[in-house]
């Protein structure tokens, strides 16, 4: 049924949430974030994304609410473009085009139908402030052209303009000076901080600015940490300020609250600092905020706060500084050293997370799941510390176990090094630490797998290391007459010829491990740990070792730096076939015999795939990113796709993920995005908008389903929604107050008999003139006789159903009838 | 968000005997009293009722010992050769013991001349115990005979003569009063009912029968010979429960403790093994300087008293419960105040808070909660922390250098402070579990303090013990390293042998292989 289409490198979920400043709805029950090209709204309350509004076609930049209605939200994008949202429907009101490249926009109140946006138009690094007029029309798609130039050589970020006390002024800081603009005077004083020059004061340059809201005063925060309250600057030489000093890193936000009598700043430190008047005396913290805070806001009721962090996480904190929600995306922070893995059990993706913890990730729903910490030591975010990183994890025996490695070096001989096994406990549903090991080997870790056979009766563990060994753990019982536990202990060290371990990897079914040693294959028995056979191919030091599949079990892989793929077969113990590719990443897939390798080229990465059996790849796609591709892995579709295409066979079970450099997220898709759209917000899109009537849970299916785009499975649901609401049966059972019904069982039969289709319209597919002029009877009659169900759609002021009735050709109609047949005949049959 | 998470103590294996509920309970003893008697003890038995008096059976003579006393309260010597087996009535008035010229004596335990002497045994009578009804006594002896005495009129009711070697070991029931039971050197034990008057019951133990108990129940029996400690099962008809095999010479006698929970086993071998006795696994194991003949655990095991063949006993009593109520108690909140509202029923439409568990921290968390790091470290070098929990003070040292502050906790510190951290340097700076973060903090603190170095002679003589120690090791391991090489080099002319023998051996066959390792 799919029909063929090329597959396409799309980007998946985790897109950053941390970009702009957050916007709070004008009653604080919704908030608004940028997203890649996407504006998301979440409620503040559930941390639910209701709507996800998409209509730019680059990345979004700025939103802000309407000033003038405050149900409507502006957006701002660099495909040149200002948008208009009607944010509790999710339905575009109206577009803008400007027509240059807009990087931050701002409303006022005052300025009624204006807006402020940040363009460059000359040099790609020089920006402006100008204000965007937007012309009244009722079109939707309105030009406005009309800019007015405000301010020149300001700095790109959004934080480092501020309007302030109701629209008068907008200050603006760029490195070491702050200019402040009035409107009604046009004029601009600028205010240079006096010891910049001053080597003491070096780092003072202005990182961000915020106004009061109803005095006249500015808030500036600096690179050293402190922030400078500005008065008097009306007056080029009178003007004054005061310091407020706190942080030790660089301020990133600041923010006023509504009434203006706090200041909220926050920083790398990941505490958020409430300054109540302005004094250095009174202040509030919410520390442990988690990672750095990129940006502060305030909701316009006042009870609410907001930070962004670089975790891509939102906190929304009420006013007394507790934290109340979280949204969380998918945490791209730092750099990932485990990879990208699948959770047996939730079939979520899993990498680092948080500093310090590993994500669960859903892809489905693109939503973390949770964090579980791992090195479960208090984070100091602070520059140049050398953290405990989580380098390994892996996931055993269906899991129920996982396997982490933590390490900390500091110098060349300082190393670090703690193996911890968590075991999956079914009652609290989350892994809890079982064993750990210090110092499992003398140098760093660089290969972890499980033996993940069906039949293996042991859990077996095995890490490779540089110092020359690898070490095989196996799960023992270690209960005595007061407890019943179980514990790892090694098993097995390994070594060969004192090269260093550099990949390990179990044969399916757990018989042969596979630990590659620099240049050269070493396969082992699992059960004596005998050396079985080694190959040496020399050409350069293994970087990707895994053994082939089902069909394919008897061949082993290798990838080696020089850019060599090697495949060895296991039953000959020769070279079976090699070729030449610099291959990144190599992925078997879990449902088939399928590996996945791309490779890296000066020009981008190209993904093979291929069968180890045969060097002919089954599959290439040339150019899947320009940067390279650091991990992927295949995820198991809940549902198989059915494509016949021989190319895209790989694809009809599992799903492949891969991550590039800059940590986006990509997989191969044929679908287009608004397929793609989950049916949670589909659903969540309807229950907000219809009120909850007993009618509701009815109808509010059809109502969504009238909403839909011409799409040719939904019409023909569409065509026979009147069939089901205009039965007289039906609508008298609904009507007729239920202390005068007979008995649910007398009533039971006529009711099921009435939702079936008769014979008689079963036979009318001979003559199909008749069932035209039945069915538009039919609709005539609904109109008369369900007048009720008529006036629930009519107050919704829907009534596209109808429309799309009548717009149906005849042939499309038709066609419509067709499936119609196809859809009930089985129901009559019952 | 997340509370403040505390600094991970690193623990480290105890190497050694695991810390478990059992090995703290039967260690909780005193330093054992050595008693000497006058010739090897062969039997300890504890009066069962208060005052808990005990007594010991060595050579010729009887001795009862109070509680505490070191020297015997009472001794009952009118025996004219060995005495065996001394054992109290239930109601500890009454005294029996058997003796190598075949005759058993009753005793009262306020008189001196034997109250009943029973005659009828021709050779060493080695067990005798009183029936569950105090008015029997049962006597085993060498002439493979087990007879039924009658204490008030000093008859024999019974003699079952179905041994067919010693009979060294019985019991009686304590429940009924005509079953009993003894374990001879014919391997067997017996049930004997004195109904009947033949045995009820008989189990193979496989080796001579050198000590028998029967639980507090009757349900299980266990019987004590050769190596092995066996368990039977006595209502399923003597069916082998568990046979255990931990002492590596014959088992001599057996003892449970006050609960039922732990069988104690005394054997030549010097040990005392304890067994739980729902898993049947050793859990503790106690050392003597003997021999150990004869093992008996006071009411509530209060004390221990062992005898060996050398005349030793050896008597342990319980350290006394640590005295709780020395320190003035705070004034706490009345009981009402805990009661308050728990009786609150919760309605339909209450919703249910919890409050927030406090997570207690210790003191140096919470300085280092607040970034006081140099008292957070101050506190950890406390000598009462470095003494007994050094893990604390590496771990916070390496926390602090985690945080990348070491230097700035270790500097400002005056001579007095300074010697705090160099004396605990000085004392595990070798120890390889701690060097790694002790050696950086070594290095740190000989960067900070290098400059003021010869104003403090405390604090000079404190640098040099370090560098001597340092010195030391290094020297130390050098050693090692020559042993290993050592080593290596022997390993490996081992294993060039090996390879040629077996090449040998695969090229010119059998024989020639014989002659190189001959």
């Amino acid at each position: 049924m799919v029909e063929e289409e090329n597959i396409r490198v799309v980007r998946c979920g985790g897109s950053e949430l941390n970009f702009r400043r957050a916007v709070f709805s004008a009653d604080s029950k919704y908030i608004f974030c940028v997203s890649g090209d996407f504006v998301k709204v979440y409620s503040t309350v559930t941390e639910e994304c209701v709507h996800i509004l998409h209509g730019h076609r680059n990345l979004v930049t700025g939103i802000q609410l309407n000033p003038n209605n405050h149900l409507q939200l502006y957006s701002s994008s660099l495909d040149g473009t200002i948008k208009l949202w009607d944010y509790i429907d999710g339905i575009l009101i109206k577009t803008f085009t400007v027509g240059c490249k807009l990087h931050a926009l701002f409303t006022v109140a005052q300025a009624e139908d204006s807006v402020f946006a940040i363009v460059n138009k000359e040099k790609p690094d020089i920006f402006q402030l100008v204000s965007v007029k937007l012309p009244k029309s009722s079109s939707q798609e309105v030009e406005a052209k009309e800019l007015s130039f405000v301010l020149d050589y300001i700095n790109q970020s959004p934080k480092c303009i501020a309007f302030g006390n109701e629209g008068v002024y907008v200050a603006a800081v760029r490195e070491f000076y702050l200019s402040v603009y009035f409107f009604k005077k046009k004029t601009t004083s600028r205010f240079t901080l006096s010891s910049s020059r001053n080597k003491k004061h070096a780092k003072n340059n202005f990182t961000c600015v915020a106004c009061h809201p109803t005095e006249d005063c500015i808030a500036s925060g600096h690179m050293d940490g402190k922030i400078r309250l500005w008065r008097n600057f009306y007056d080029d030489k009178k003007y004054t300020y005061t310091c407020l000093h706190w942080h030790h890193d660089m301020v990133m936000d600041l923010a006023f609250s509504v009434t203006g009598t706090s200041l909220l700043s926050g920083g790398r430190e990941s505490v958020l600092v409430e300054w109540r008047d302005a004094t250095e005396k009174n202040k509030e913290f919410l520390p442990r905020l988690g990672a750095t805070i990129e940006h502060i806001s305030v909701s316009p009721a006042g009870d609410l706060f907001c930070t962004s962090h670089s975790d891509n996480k939102i906190i929304i904190i009420h006013r007394n500084l507790e934290a109340s929600a979280v949204i969380q995306g998918l945490v791209k922070d730092r750099s990932i050293f485990t990879g990208l893995m699948i959770d047996p059990r939730t079939k979520a993706l899993v990498l680092n997370g948080k500093p310090g913890h590993l994500q669960f990730y859903s892809l489905q729903s693109d939503k973390q799941l949770y964090n579980l910490d791992i090195i479960q030591q208090e984070y100091i975010n602070d520059y140049g510390l050398i953290q405990i990183e989580l380098t390994k994890a892996a996931f055993g025996c269906f899991g129920n176990w996982l396997a982490t490695v933590e390490q900390r070096q500091e110098k060349e001989t300082e190393l670090e090094l703690q193996m911890k096994l968590w075991m999956y406990n079914k009652k609290t549903q989350g892994f809890i630490l079982n064993t750990k090991i210090n110092m499992p080997h003398e140098d760093c870790i660089t290969a972890l797998c499980f033996c993940n056979a069906e039949k293996s009766e042991q859990p077996t563990l095995v890490t490779a290391s540089k110092d020359g060994y690898f070490k095989v753990w196996i799960l023992t019982d270690d209960s005595d007459i007061y407890k019943k536990a179980v514990g790892w202990t090694c098993d097995f060290v390994g070594s060969y010829h004192k090269y260093q371990a550099t990949n390990c990897c179990f044969s399916e079914d757990g018989s042969l491990l596979a630990v590659s040693f620099e240049e050269i294959v070493t396969i082992w028995d699992s059960i004596t740990w005998e050396l079985k056979c080694t190959f040496c191919q020399r050409a350069g030091k293994i970087r990707h070792l895994c053994f082939g599949r089902l069909t394919c079990s008897k061949y082993l892989l290798g990838a080696t730096e020089n850019g060599i793929l090697c495949c060895w077969n296991l039953l000959s113990c020769a070279l079976e076939w090699n070729a030449k590719l610099n291959v990144r990443v190599m992925e078997p897939d879990p449902n088939s015999e399928n590996i996945a390798a791309i490779s890296q080229s000066s020009v981008g990465s190209d993904l093979f795939v291929f069968k180890p059996s045969e060097p002919r790849p089954l599959y290439i796609q040339k150019g899947i990113s320009r940067e390279e591709v650091q991990w992927g892995v295949f995820v198991p579709r809940d549902v198989p796709e059915s494509f016949t295409s021989e190319a895209y066979q790989w694809l009809n079970r599992s799903q492949f993920y891969f991550l590039t450099k800059s940590q986006s997220l990509l997989t191969f898709s044929t679908k287009s995005p608004e397929e793609k759209l989950t049916p949670t917000s589909k659903q969540l899109l309807a229950e907000e908008s219809l009120p909850t009537t007993p009618f509701y849970f009815i109808l509010g299916k059809h109502r969504q389903l009238q909403d839909e785009k011409l799409n040719e499975t939904l019409e023909n649901e569409l065509v026979q929604l009147p069939l089901t609401e205009n039965i007289p049966a039906v609508s008298e059972l609904l009507h007729t107050p239920a202390h005068v019904l007979p008995s649910a069982a007398f009533l039971c039969s006529m009711f099921v008999n009435s939702l079936l289709l008769s014979k008689e319209t079963k036979s009318a597919k001979e003559i199909p003139e008749d069932v035209d002029m039945e069915e538009e009877k039919e609709s005539e009659d609904s109109d008369e006789e369900n007048d009720f169900i008529e006036k629930v759609q009519d107050t919704n002021n829907t009534g596209l159903g109808e429309d799309i009735i009548h717009q149906l050709s005849k042939s499309e109609e038709k066609e419509l009838r067709k499936f119609r047949k196809i859809d009930y005949s089985w129901i009559a049959a019952l | 968000m997340a509370g403040y998470k505390p600094v991970a103590i690193q623990t480290y294996p105890i190497l050694g005997e695991k810390i478990t509920q059992d090995t703290l309970y039967w260690n909780n003893y005193k330093t054992p009293v050595q008693i000497k008697e006058f010739g090897a003890v062969s039997k300890v038995d504890f009066s069962p009722q208060p005052p808990y008096n005990y007594a010991v059976t060595a050579s010729s003579r009887i001795h009862i010992y109070g509680r505490y006393s070191q020297e015997p309260i009472k001794t009952f010597s009118r025996f004219k050769d060995t005495a065996y087996c001394a054992t109290f009535r239930q109601d500890g008035r009454l005294l029996v013991a058997g003796s190598e010229d075949g005759g058993v004596q009753l005793f009262d335990i306020s008189g001196r001349a034997p109250l009943r002497q029973f005659e009828g045994h021709t050779k060493a009578v080695h067990t005798v115990d009183f029936t569950a009804d105090k008015y029997h006594v049962v006597s085993g002896a060498d002439d493979y005979t087990v007879k039924l005495w009658d204490i008030p009129n000093s008859k024999e009711i019974l003699t079952f003569k179905e041994h067919s070697d010693y009979v060294r070991c019985g019991c009686a029931s304590k429940l009924n009063p005509d079953l009993f039971i003894t374990g001879s050197y014919d391997h067997t034990v017996k049930m004997f009912d004195a109904r009947t008057n033949t045995s009820v019951l008989s189990v193979e133990h496989g080796q001579p029968v050198e000590s028998v108990l029967l639980f507090p129940s009757g349900g299980l029996l266990v019987s004590a010979g050769g190596r092995y400690v066996k368990v039977w099962d006595m209502l399923k008809g003597g069916q082998l429960l568990v046979s255990l095999k931990n002492h590596h010479k014959t088992v001599t006698c057996l003892c449970l403790s006050s609960s039922g929970q732990r069988l104690l086993s005394g054997s030549l071998d010097r040990k005392v093994k304890v067994y739980s006795t729902t898993a049947y696994k050793v859990v503790h194991s106690f050392d003597y300087a003997a021999s150990i003949l004869s093992l008996a655990l006071a009411h509530e095991d209060e004390t221990i008293v062992v005898g060996m063949t050398n005349g030793i006993l050896s008597v342990k009593h319980r350290k006394s419960e640590a005295k709780k109520e020395s320190l003035p108690r705070r004034r706490r909140p009345a009981y009402r105040t805990f009661i308050k509202g728990k009786n609150y029923m919760k309605q339909r439409d209450d919703i249910l808070i919890n409050r927030p568990a406090k997570k207690h921290l210790e003191l140096y968390d919470r300085d280092l909660k607040h970034f006081r790091i140099s008292k957070a470290l101050d506190r950890v070098l406390d000598p009462t922390c470095t003494i007994k929990t050094p893990e604390i003070t590496v771990s916070i040292i390496k926390e602090l250098n985690r945080r990348g502050v070491l230097a700035n906790a270790l500097a400002g510190r005056d001579e007095k402070e300074i010697s705090h951290v160099l004396n605990f340097l000085i004392r595990h700076l070798s120890q390889p579990r701690f060097a790694p973060v002790l050696i950086n903090a070594a290095e740190i603190i000989i960067d900070i303090y290098l400059p003021v170095i010869g104003q403090s002679p405390v604090v000079d003589k404190k640098f040099l013990l370090l560098q001597g120690l340092v010195e030391k090791e290094i020297d130390y391991q050098r050693e090692l390293l020559e042993t290993l090489g050592m080593m290596d080099m022997l390993f490996a002319t081992m294993r060039r042998k090996e390879g040629t023998s077996v090449l040998e051996h695969t090229s010119d066959g059998f024989p020639e292989n014989k002659k190189i390792e001959s």
